[in-house]
C-alpha cells in the first residue's frame, strides 16, 4: 500500500490564507459545478452522486445517493446540512467549514436543487465561531452573486438557506436529535420507527440530513463526474476521505487520502503524514474511527483505510478519526476519559444510558485512582452488557439512540486488550503511569 | 406484578366476532409462544396485558403517547434481522409478529434497567410519601435482581425545589420518565416543566420566571412512579397503608370525573382521579382534587407552602357542626329539635302571611339526588310552594336544558363539529375542557368558539367569533343562515369584518356538516351552551340555543352549568315548573298529586323573581299571580356571594321576614340567618349524582361529618314533621327506590341497579333500552394498572347488567313502575322527549345600543374563586386572585389608563375600584371582570352609589369578597360600565 496521487477533492484550497474568501473560491474554479449542475436536470445530478457512490461521512456511512432517492416516494421538503461535528478527536469538518465555507455552501446548493428543495438548513456546532461567520459570510457572498435565493443562475429554481448554530449539545449530531433542536426543542433523539428522515423529518416533512464532509465533496463530483470519483478508491469505499489524526503521534492533522489505497500503518508512519509515533515509542492501540469504535492494536496498521474492511475486522471508519495510543498511554485513564465524555453528554432519555454512562464512568474513576476491586472488570464489562447486549460489533441497544450503545466500546476494548493493566492498579492501588 | 392485574370485565375478553372470516381489525401474534390475537395499531404492551401478560413499565401511560425512554418495557421481537429487545410500549402489533417477554435477553434487559434506575434513587422509601403505593418499589420487588452493585456515591441534590403552590419536586428520586412533562405540555397543553440539563443531571423544572401553575398540575403528582413529585396538601401528612378508600364523583363542578378518596383517621388526605372512560380518564383539575380540605375544615392560613410542613390549624374552623338559632340578634348553638321548631315556626308565620308561595326555596346543587328529591318533595308536595330554584341566577331555564337533545361528552368530543357558545370551558368545566381539547387538537373535531374573548381552545378552533353581551342570537341566526349579520349588530366592537370571516368559516362548516335527509342539519354537531357573563342575562344565549337547535335539528347540547349537582337538583324538581324525573308541573300534576297527595296549583318563581320580590320591587309583582315572597330558605346556597347581583341580594335578604340557611360551612348568609342548620358535605354522606351528561353515578362516603351535621335529606324529612307534614323516607336507598319508581327519567334506576358493578361508570338517563351501548355499558375494558395509577387502592369492577340471564339491561323489566293497581295514572312525559322546544323563558328581549362611552361589561367564571368550597381550603385559598379590569388597548388609551393603573368602573349599580390591565384579546367596546372575586382591600370600596345600604358592600368590610356582583343589575340584559381613571 501506499499513498496514492489521488487529487485533493476537497482540500484543494487549503494551501491558499484566503480560501475562505469569495475572490479566492471564484479564481479557483469557484461556482463552476453550480453553475454546471443548474443546466442539467435535478435527476441528472442525483445521478452523478449516485455514480460516484460517495457514502456519507458523516460517521455511519450511508450511500448519499440512496439517501437522495429513498425520498423519491415523496418530494423532500427540507435539506439540513449536519456541521454539529463534536465528539473528541474528530475535527475533519472544522477544517472545512473555517478553510473552505464556499465549497460547502457550493456542495449544499448542488444537493438542494437536485432535491428541489427550497428550504435548507446548515447546523453548525455552536463552538466553532468562526466557521459560523465565515458560512454566514459565504452565504451572504452567494446571495449576492446569485448562487443563492431565488433564481440562482437565471435557472428558475430558488432555495433559501439559513446557518443555525447549535448550543453546545454532543447528541444534537444525532440526526433526529438535531431536528428536534432545529425545531427548537430539546436535543432528545427521536425514537425510531419511522427510521429516517426522509419519512418524517424537520417539522413532520420529508427531510435529508447530510453531513458537511459530504456536501462538500459535491462540486468536485458535478465538474469531474460521478464515474471519475467512483474510480477512485475500492469496493464500496469509492473517492477520497478525510482523516483527523491525533493522539501520540508526531503530525497530528487532517489528511486527505484515497480510500482503500491507504493503510492506517501509511497514516500513522508516514513522514508526510503521521510521522511516525511520538519519543520513538511503541504503538499500543490506536481508535479506528472515532471514540465510539472499538479499538484496534498493532497487528490492525496493515487494514486499508476502508469502510468495510475495517468493519469486517469488528470495529468502524466512523468519522474517519484515529487517536493514536502508545506505550506511555494508559489505557484505563483512556477509556475513562472517553467515558467521562459519554456521561457528559448523554441527553438523559434512555435509563441505560443516562444511569449507565455515569456508572461506568465513576467505576473507572475508582480504578483509575487505585480504588478498583478486581470484580470490578466483570461489574464493568456486565453494565455495557446492559447498555449494550452481547457486546458484539456492531452493537445491540437498549436505548434509543446509539449513543448509549457507543459508551461500552472503550471499556470493552480496553479490558480485552489490557485486563492486566487494570489489574495493575486494583493491585497496586494507583495507576502505573502516573 | 401479573398476580395484581385483573380486568374490570372478564366477560369482555376476546369477544367473539363470528364464526368464520378473520376482524380485519385484528391480527394474530405469539407471545410467549401462545398465540393471541390483538388489535390492529395497538402497542404490543397493551396486547399483552389484555392476554394477561403484564409487562413492568414506567414511563408509558395509557392516557398519553408513548415515549419509550424508561426502556422498561423490553421485549424481545423476532423479525427480519433477528429478534431485537424493543420497547413494547412503542412497537405496534403486526400479523405474525413473534414477541417473548420472558427471555433470559429480556430478563436482563429487565433486570438491567432496574438496577440503573436505582442507581441514583435513593433508597429513602421509609420517609418517602410513595413508599407503600410506590411502582419503582414494586417493580423492584417483582423484578428487579434483588440487590445493587453500585457502590459509588448517588448524586445529591438540594431538596425540595417549590415547582408551585401545590407542586413540590425532590430531584434526587425522580427516574426521568418524563410523564409529568408530557403530561403539561400533551394533555393540558401547559409546557410550564420540562426538563433541565443532561445526562443524570436532568431535572424537571419550571422556568426561571414561571411556576407550574397549570390548573392540572395534581395530575402530574398522581402520576409521578416515584416520590418526585409531591402535592403540598399531602406531603409528609400520611402513609398509603393506614388510608382508606372508597369511590366516588367529585362534586366541585358538574362534569362528574371518577375519584377515588382517601383517608385516614376520620380525615380526609387525599383525592385521587380514577380512569372513567366515558368521563375524565384519569384526570382531575386541582380544585376538585384539593378542594376536600374544606371538609377537614381547617382553619385558613393563607401560609403558602414555603418547604416546611403545613401547619393545619384547628380542625373545623370553617365548618359549621351545630345548629344555630338567632336569639337577640345574635346566632347561638340549640339543639336540633329547637331549631326545627323554629324554622318550622317561621316558615308557617309567612304561610299564613302569604301563603305557600311565600316561602321561597333557593339552592340544591350542593345537595345528592336523593336529597334533592327529599328537598323537592317537602318544598313541593309538604309546603307546596313552587318557587323552588337550584340555580342562582347564575344559569339557564331548567325547561331549555330538558328540552334539548342532550350530548355525552364522549359525543361531543366524537363530533365533526363542536359549537362553544359559553363561557371559558376551562375556567369552569375544567376536565371537559381537557376532553374537547384532546379532540381539537388531534383533529377529530372542529371547533367553531363563539366567545367575548380567546380562550385556550382558541388557537385550535377553524373559526373564533368575538361576541359582545346581548348578540348571542344575531350571531346564531347568521350561523345557520348565511354568516351575514343582521344590521342591528353593525356596532359590532371589532368592526363587522374580523368576525364575519370567522362567521363565513364557521356558517360553510356547519352547512357541510352531517346533514340527515329526513330528519335535517346538524347530525354529528354539538353544540356546548352556557352563561358567558353574569353581567349578561340568560336570554341571550336561551334565544340563541333555540336558534341552533331550530335550525340545526339533529345537533345535540351540553349546557355548561357548572354547580355540582345543578343537573341533578333540576331532574329532581328543584326548578320553578318541574316536578321531580324531567316532568313539567302540568304534565305531571296527576302522577305527582297521587304520590305526594298535593303539587303546587302554578309555576313559582326563580331565584331572581325571588330576591327582587323579597326586596320589594314592586315591578316584579306585576302581572305576578303569585304572592310576594316573604321567606327563604337557602340550601347550600348563598345569595350574597352567588347571585350576579349583590345589591340586589342584599336588599333581598336585609327584608326577608325569615330566612333559614342549610349549610356545611360558615358564609356571609349563615351568619346572619335566623337559623342554621348544619349538613353533612361531600365524602360524608351516600348517594348519586347527576352530571352535565346526564350521567347518574354513586357518591361515597368516607368520613363522618362533624358533630351534630345531617345529610339534606334528613333535615328536609324532620322540617317536614315540624311542620306537621310527613316526607315518608328513612333511608337513602329508600329514597333511591322511591326515585326509581316515581321520577319519569330515573325509571328503574334502583338501588339494585345503582348499586350494582354495571353502573361503575354511571349510567345515562332516561335509560335507553334500544341503545346498545347502554344495554351493554361496554366501553373500552379498561384493566386496572398499578403503575398508571399508583395510590389507587383497588378500582370497582365494571360488570355486566344485574339480571343475569336477561337479554336487556336491568330496566327492561322495570320499565313500568311499580304502581298501585287502582291508580289508573300514566306515567307522565318526560320533558322534550316529544317536541324540540316547549321552553316557556323569556323571547323576543331586546339588547339596548351601547352608548360611546360606555363597555359592555363581561363577568367571567373563574376556577378559583372565592366560593366557600375554595375560601375554606387552604391550598386553594391561595390561589385566588384579586379581581381586574381587562380592556382593549383601544379603549384604555382613551382614557390615558395604562396596565397596573387603578380605574373606577362605574354602573347604574355601583361602582367600583380596580386594577386595569390592558389586554389586546378583549374586543373593544368590552370590559372583562372576573366573577366572584375579592376586591383588593388596599383599594377601597365605593359601591353604595351614594343611594344609601342597599347599594353594595357594607363599609366595614376590607374586600368584597364578590367584587364585580356589585356593579351587575341581574334584571337588565346587559350591563354597562363607565370607566373612569384615577
Amino acid at each position: 500500500m501506499a499513498i496514492t496521487e489521488a487529487p485533493k477533492i476537497v482540500t484543494s484550497r487549503m494551501g491558499y490564507e484566503d480560501s475562505h474568501t469569495i475572490e479566492r473560491y471564484l479564481a479557483t474554479g469557484g461556482y463552476e459545478a453550480l453553475r454546471k449542475a443548474v443546466k442539467m436536470t435535478p435527476e441528472a445530478v442525483a445521478a452523478e452522486v449516485d455514480a460516484a457512490s460517495l457514502l456519507g461521512r458523516g460517521g455511519a456511512g450511508f450511500p448519499a445517493g440512496r439517501k437522495w432517492s429513498m425520498l423519491r416516494k415523496a418530494q423532500t421538503t427540507y435539506l439540513v446540512v449536519n456541521g454539529d461535528e463534536s465528539e473528541p478527536a474528530t475535527f475533519k469538518d472544522h477544517l472545512l467549514v473555517e478553510r473552505d465555507p464556499h465549497q460547502l455552501v457550493e456542495g449544499v446548493l448542488i444537493a438542494a436543487y437536485a432535491l428541489q428543495v427550497t428550504k435548507v438548513f446548515i447546523y453548525l456546532r455552536g463552538e466553532f465561531a468562526l466557521g459560523l461567520e465565515r458560512v454566514q459570510q459565504a452565504l451572504n457572498d452567494a446571495y449576492d452573486k446569485g448562487a443563492a435565493g431565488s433564481d440562482i443562475f437565471h435557472s428558475g429554481y430558488s432555495v433559501d438557506v439559513v446557518v443555525h448554530p447549535g448550543a453546545g449539545a454532543y447528541i444534537c449530531g444525532e440526526e433526529t436529535a438535531l431536528l428536534e433542536s432545529l425545531e427548537g426543542k430539546r436535543g432528545f433523539p427521536r425514537i425510531k420507527p419511522p427510521f429516517f428522515p426522509a419519512a418524517i423529518g424537520l417539522y413532520g416533512e420529508p427531510t435529508v440530513v447530510n453531513n458537511v464532509e459530504t456536501m462538500s465533496n459535491l462540486p468536485w463530483i458535478i465538474n469531474n463526474g460521478g464515474a471519475a470519483f467512483a474510480a477512485l478508491g475500492a469496493g464500496r469505499s469509492t473517492g477520497t476521505r478525510l482523516f483527523a489524526l491525533s493522539g501520540r503521534v508526531k503530525n497530528p492533522g487532517v489528511y486527505e487520502l484515497e480510500m482503500v489505497k491507504t493503510t492506517f500503518r501509511d497514516l500513522i508512519y508516514a513522514p508526510v503524514l503521521g510521522g511516525g509515533i511520538l519519543d520513538g515509542n511503541d504503538l499500543k492501540a490506536f481508535i479506528p474511527g472515532g471514540v465510539s469504535a472499538p479499538w484496534f492494536g498493532p497487528e490492525h496498521l496493515d487494514l486499508p483505510l476502508g469502510q468495510d474492511e475495517v468493519g469486517e475486522a469488528g470495529s468502524m471508519l466512523g468519522s474517519g478519526s484515529i487517536v493514536v495510543m502508545d506505550s506511555s498511554t494508559c489505557a484505563v485513564r483512556a477509556a475513562l476519559r472517553i467515558t467521562k465524555f459519554f456521561a457528559r453528554e448523554s441527553c438523559g432519555q434512555c435509563t441505560p444510558c443516562r444511569e449507565g454512562s455515569g456508572w461506568l464512568k465513576r467505576v473507572l474513576n475508582r480504578i483509575e485512582s487505585g480504588e478498583g476491586r478486581e470484580e470490578d472488570l466483570d461489574l464493568l464489562l456486565d453494565v455495557c452488557d446492559n447498555i449494550a447486549p452481547g457486546l458484539t460489533w456492531p452493537p445491540q441497544q437498549t436505548t434509543i439512540c446509539v449513543l448509549g450503545p457507543s459508551i461500552p466500546s472503550s471499556i470493552h476494548s480496553a479490558i480485552l486488550m489490557f485486563r492486566d493493566e487494570f489489574l495493575h492498579h486494583v493491585k497496586d492501588g494507583a495507576c502505573p503511569y502516573a | 406484578m401479573p398476580e395484581e392485574t385483573q380486568t374490570r370485565n372478564d366477560s369482555d375478553h376476546g369477544e367473539s366476532h363470528g364464526e368464520g372470516a378473520p376482524d380485519p381489525g385484528e391480527v394474530t401474534m405469539t407471545l410467549d409462544g401462545r398465540t393471541i390475537s390483538a388489535r390492529r395499531g395497538e402497542v404490543v404492551i397493551k396486547a399483552a396485558e389484555r392476554a394477561g401478560t403484564y409487562i413492568p413499565r414506567f414511563c408509558y401511560h395509557p392516557r398519553m403517547k408513548s415515549v419509550g425512554v424508561c426502556r422498561m418495557c423490553l421485549v424481545e421481537v423476532s423479525g427480519p434481522r433477528g429478534s431485537t429487545l424493543q420497547p413494547s410500549c412503542y412497537v405496534e402489533v403486526a400479523d405474525g409478529m413473534e414477541v417473548s417477554t420472558k427471555s433470559e435477553k429480556v430478563k436482563k434487559a429487565q433486570d438491567g434497567v432496574l438496577e440503573f434506575l436505582l442507581v441514583n434513587h435513593p433508597l429513602d422509601c421509609p420517609v418517602c410519601d410513595k413508599g407503600g403505593e410506590c411502582p419503582l418499589q414494586d417493580q423492584t420487588l417483582a423484578y428487579g435482581p434483588g440487590e445493587s452493585r453500585f457502590i459509588e456515591e448517588k448524586r445529591h441534590f438540594e431538596k425540595p425545589v417549590v415547582l408551585s403552590d401545590l407542586v413540590l419536586l425532590d430531584r434526587e428520586r425522580c427516574i426521568q420518565c418524563s410523564r409529568c412533562t408530557r403530561f403539561a405540555s400533551e394533555v393540558a397543553g401547559e409546557a410550564q416543566i420540562d426538563f433541565a440539563g443532561r445526562g443524570e443531571q436532568v431535572e424537571v423544572a419550571a422556568f426561571p420566571d414561571t411556576k407550574f401553575t397549570s390548573y392540572f398540575s395534581g395530575n402530574t403528582v398522581q402520576i409521578c412512579p416515584v416520590g418526585a413529585l409531591t402535592a403540598s396538601p399531602y406531603r409528609f401528612s400520611a402513609r398509603p397503608w393506614d388510608l382508606d378508600q372508597v369511590e366516588s364523583t367529585c362534586t366541585t363542578c358538574s362534569v362528574g370525573c371518577r375519584v377515588a378518596v382517601q383517608s385516614s383517621l376520620n380525615r380526609l388526605t387525599r383525592i385521587l382521579g380514577i380512569d372513567s372512560e366515558p368521563v375524565n380518564h384519569g384526570w382531575l383539575c386541582d380544585k376538585g382534587r384539593f378542594v376536600f380540605e374544606s371538609v377537614n375544615g381547617d382553619e385558613v392560613s393563607g401560609g403558602r407552602y414555603e418547604g416546611e410542613v403545613r401547619e393545619t390549624g384547628s380542625n373545623l374552623a370553617t365548618r359549621i357542626s351545630e345548629p344555630l338559632v338567632k336569639k337577640d340578634g345574635t346566632l347561638v348553638p340549640v339543639s336540633w329539635n329547637e331549631a326545627l321548631r323554629v324554622a318550622a315556626k317561621g316558615l308557617l308565620k309567612a304561610k299564613e302571611a302569604g301563603g305557600p308561595e311565600a316561602i321561597g326555596v333557593i339552592g340544591g346543587a350542593r345537595l345528592t339526588n336523593e336529597s334533592a328529591y327529599a328537598w323537592a318533595k317537602l318544598a313541593k308536595g309538604v309546603i307546596g310552594t313552587d318557587s323552588v330554584d337550584a340555580q342562582i341566577g347564575d344559569g339557564l331555564s331548567s325547561e331549555l336544558v330538558l328540552s334539548l337533545p342532550r350530548a355525552t361528552i364522549d359525543e361531543a368530543s366524537n363530533a365533526e363539529v363542536v359549537v362553544t357558545l359559553c363561557g371559558d370551558i376551562r375556567e369552569e368545566l375544567p376536565v371537559l375542557f381537557l376532553r374537547l381539547r384532546e379532540s381539537v387538537v388531534a383533529h377529530k373535531t372542529s371547533l367553531i368558539e363563539i366567545a367575548p374573548c380567546p380562550t385556550e381552545l382558541t388557537k385550535f378552533a377553524e373559526a373564533f367569533i368575538a361576541i359582545r353581551p346581548g348578540d348571542a342570537p344575531a350571531i346564531a341566526g347568521a350561523l345557520t343562515r348565511d354568516g351575514r349579520l343582521d344590521a342591528a349588530l353593525s356596532n359590532h366592537p371589532e368592526g363587522a369584518a374580523a368576525s364575519a370571516d370567522a362567521l363565513g368559516i364557521a356558517t360553510r362548516l356547519l352547512a357541510s356538516t352531517g346533514t340527515d335527509k329526513e330528519r335535517g342539519r346538524g347530525r354529528r354537531v354539538v353544540v356546548v351552551v352556557g352563561r358567558q357573563s353574569m353581567a349578561e342575562g340568560s336570554a341571550p344565549v336561551e334565544e340563541a340555543a333555540r336558534i341552533l337547535a331550530r335550525e340545526l335539528p339533529e345537533a345535540k347540547f351540553l349546557f355548561a352549568l357548572r354547580r355540582g349537582n345543578v343537573f341533578g337538583a333540576i331532574d329532581m324538581g328543584l326548578a320553578p315548573g318541574l316536578l321531580p324525573g324531567r316532568v313539567e308541573l302540568d304534565a305531571g300534576r296527576r302522577w305527582f298529586e297521587a304520590a305526594w297527595g298535593a303539587v303546587p296549583d302554578r309555576r313559582g318563581r326563580d331565584t331572581t323573581s325571588m330576591l327582587m320580590s323579597l326586596s320589594g320591587d314592586e315591578s316584579i309583582e306585576e302581572g305576578n299571580e303569585i304572592s310576594p315572597t316573604r321567606a327563604l330558605l337557602a340550601i347550600g346556597a348563598d345569595p350574597l356571594s352567588d347571585f350576579p347581583d349583590r345589591a340586589l341580594a342584599v336588599a333581598a335578604i336585609d327584608r326577608a321576614e325569615f330566612v333559614v340557611a342549610v349549610t356545611g360551612h360558615r358564609g356571609e348568609l349563615a351568619s346572619i340567618a335566623d337559623v342554621v342548620l348544619p349538613v353533612a358535605v361531600s365524602h360524608e354522606r351516600p348517594g348519586t349524582t347527576t352530571n352535565i351528561e346526564g350521567r347518574v353515578t354513586r357518591l361515597g362516603h368516607k368520613v363522618v361529618a362533624p358533630g351534630h351535621a345531617w345529610p339534606d335529606w334528613m333535615i328536609a324529612s324532620e322540617l317536614a314533621g315540624s311542620l306537621g307534614g310527613d316526607l315518608d323516607v328513612d333511608s337513602v336507598e329508600g329514597i333511591r327506590n322511591e326515585i326509581a319508581n316515581l321520577a319519569p327519567a330515573y325509571l328503574g334506576l334502583s338501588n339494585e341497579v345503582m348499586s350494582s358493578s354495571w353502573a361503575r361508570d354511571g349510567v345515562v338517563v332516561p335509560i335507553d333500552v334500544n341503545d346498545e351501548s347502554v344495554r351493554s355499558n361496554r366501553h373500552e375494558v379498561l384493566l386496572v394498572d398499578p403503575v398508571a395509577l399508583p395510590g389507587v387502592d383497588s378500582v370497582e369492577r365494571q360488570g355486566a347488567p344485574p339480571r343475569v340471564g336477561s337479554a336487556g339491561p336491568p330496566v327492561a323489566e322495570s320499565e313500568e313502575p311499580r304502581r298501585d293497581a287502582r291508580d289508573p295514572v300514566e306515567v307522565p312525559q318526560i320533558v322534550g322527549r316529544d317536541r324540540r322546544d316547549n321552553s316557556s323563558g323569556v323571547t323576543g328581549f331586546q339588547t339596548p345600543p351601547a352608548d360611546s362611552y360606555s363597555l359592555r361589561l363581561v363577568a367571567q367564571r373563574c376556577l378559583y374563586d372565592s366560593s366557600s368550597a375554595v375560601a375554606s381550603s387552604p391550598s386553594l385559598s391561595t390561589l385566588v386572585s384579586f379581581a381586574r379590569v381587562r380592556a382593549n388597548g383601544y379603549d384604555l388609551d382613551r382614557l390615558g389608563v395604562k396596565t397596573g393603573d387603578l380605574v373606577k368602573l362605574r354602573s347604574a349599580r355601583g361602582s367600583l375600584v380596580l386594577e386595569a390591565h390592558v389586554d389586546s384579546q378583549v374586543p373593544r367596546g368590552v370590559a372583562v371582570v372576573g366573577f366572584n372575586l375579592p376586591l383588593a382591600a388596599s383599594n377601597g370600596s365605593n359601591g353604595s352609589n351614594g343611594s344609601g345600604g342597599a347599594g353594595g358592600a357594607r363599609d366595614d368590610e376590607d374586600g368584597v369578597i364578590n367584587a364585580v356582583s356589585m356593579l351587575i343589575d341581574a334584571s337588565s340584559v346587559v350591563n354597562d360600565v363607565r370607566m373612569e381613571s384615577l
